[in-house]
């Protein structure tokens, strides 16, 4: 059952304040998620307000340049800063996208950062992503075979079949769009998700793979698959610009045309 | 995903309003207004199977401006399930995930809902004779 509330040791308050340095004129202010595993304090949400003639133009900038200049408590994830590793996934304004590829003036007002939402929070903007990745290892996202390999070169594939990866093998798996998602929110023991979904459909349509009846009696569940109710939360967030709302549904007309 | 001590991460309170989530919850909001909706018209039609005296009863309820407003209210909600049922319906084939076009086929959806009410009710007031 749904729970629109917060849990009592998750309700947010307010936290510290600290001031922008002496002499700056074009600030921001940073209102961030904080919550320490070790002081038994319930999260709150800490104030920075930055120097902008001082930082660089994304928020993940601004995220580091706090960590070494103001506050080194301060614990995000991060790595590529270029989009691509997906590690500084988190809830910016209001929408899930990547801090290192997100403009800081794309703010209005004040930028809000908190974690990706409806996660088991492990410090400050880092979630727990366990359930996540185990969720990915049970749709098995490699390519299962049953026929040998050519002896003298790789399994082919025309560029038709290949073009059908497109759109799916560019996901980096940050988690944006599952946890933008309300029905993942409520039910995310047992759905799956868009991302995981995403995945089960790059294999689902992979040519060279042989397990595709398999992988498709795996999601025919009323809860791994059709949890989704086409909201679009997903499709709308990818800071990647996938739609794995699609992907969903390629997977439900697949499930369908089968039975046909 | 909560997990021992760990808090559970904002949502609700802090996902800004997207004009996907706001037409989904409003397809299950009507949904739930018409089955209400459909207990009042049972409520309509048994009370004309009893004869003038409790077919009277009903028709003071709903001719009372409250009344008059659920009316409304299930008259688009009416609306609104069927034609976003029919762009659920599109989706089922595949077609229509581009954002652009799920959102205007969602704006769409809303505003059709809305004339159609609007015609529901002068075509019911015309029917009846005017005001």
């Amino acid at each position: 059952m749904a729970e629109f509330t917060l849990p009592k040791n998750s309700r947010v308050g307010t936290g510290k304040s600290w001031p922008a340095p002496q002499g700056a004129s074009n600030t921001k202010t940073f209102k961030i998620y904080r919550w320490n595993p070790d002081d038994g304090e319930n999260p709150q949400v800490d104030t920075y307000v930055v120097d902008m003639d001082d930082c660089g133009p994304m928020v993940l900038d601004a995220l580091i340049k706090i960590k070494n200049e103001v506050d080194q408590t301060l614990t995000f994830r991060r790595s590529c800063r270029e989009g691509i590793c997906g590690s500084c996934a988190m809830n910016i304004d209001g929408t899930n996208t990547l801090a290192c590829t997100k403009y800081i003036d794309d703010a209005k007002g004040d930028v809000k950062i908190y974690p990706l939402p409806h996660m088991s929070v492990v410090k400050d903007l880092v979630p727990d992503l366990n359930n996540a990745y185990a969720q990915l290892a049970s749709v098995e996202p490699w390519m299962k075979t049953e026929s040998p390999p050519p002896p003298d070169r790789e399994r082919l594939q025309s560029p038709e079949e290949r073009k059908k990866l497109d759109g799916l093998y560019e996901c980096i798996l940050c988690f944006s769009c599952a946890t933008s998602c309300p029905s993942y929110w409520w039910n995310s023991e047992r759905y799956l998700g868009p991302a995981i979904l995403l995945q089960a459909y790059r294999w689902i349509v992979d040519s060279r793979d042989e397990h595709t009846g398999e992988r498709l009696d795996d999601l025919e569940d009323p809860f791994r698959l059709y949890r989704c109710h086409t909201i679009m939360n997903c499709s709308k967030t990818c800071p990647k610009g996938l739609n794995p709302a699609q992907a969903i549904a390629e997977i439900k007309k697949l499930l369908v045309e089968r039975q046909v | 995903m909560s997990n021992g001590d760990r808090p559970l991460s904002p949502h609700l309170q802090i996902y800004a309003w997207q004009w996907t989530m706001a037409l989904s919850i409003l397809h299950r909001a009507s949904g739930v207004g018409l089955a209400v909706g459909t207990v009042i018209m049972v409520w309509w039609l048994m009370a004309l199977a009893n004869g003038a005296s409790a077919f009277d009863v009903v028709q003071t309820v709903i001719a009372h401006w409250f009344g008059k407003l659920c009316l409304l209210g299930w008259t688009w909600a009416l609306f609104y399930h069927l034609c976003n049922g029919i762009r659920h319906l599109v989706w089922d084939t595949g077609r229509g995930f581009e954002l652009d076009t799920a959102r205007n086929s969602g704006y769409l959806v809303f505003a059709a809902s809305v004339v159609f009410t609007v015609l529901a009710w002068i075509a019911g007031y015309s029917a009846m004779g005017g005001m």
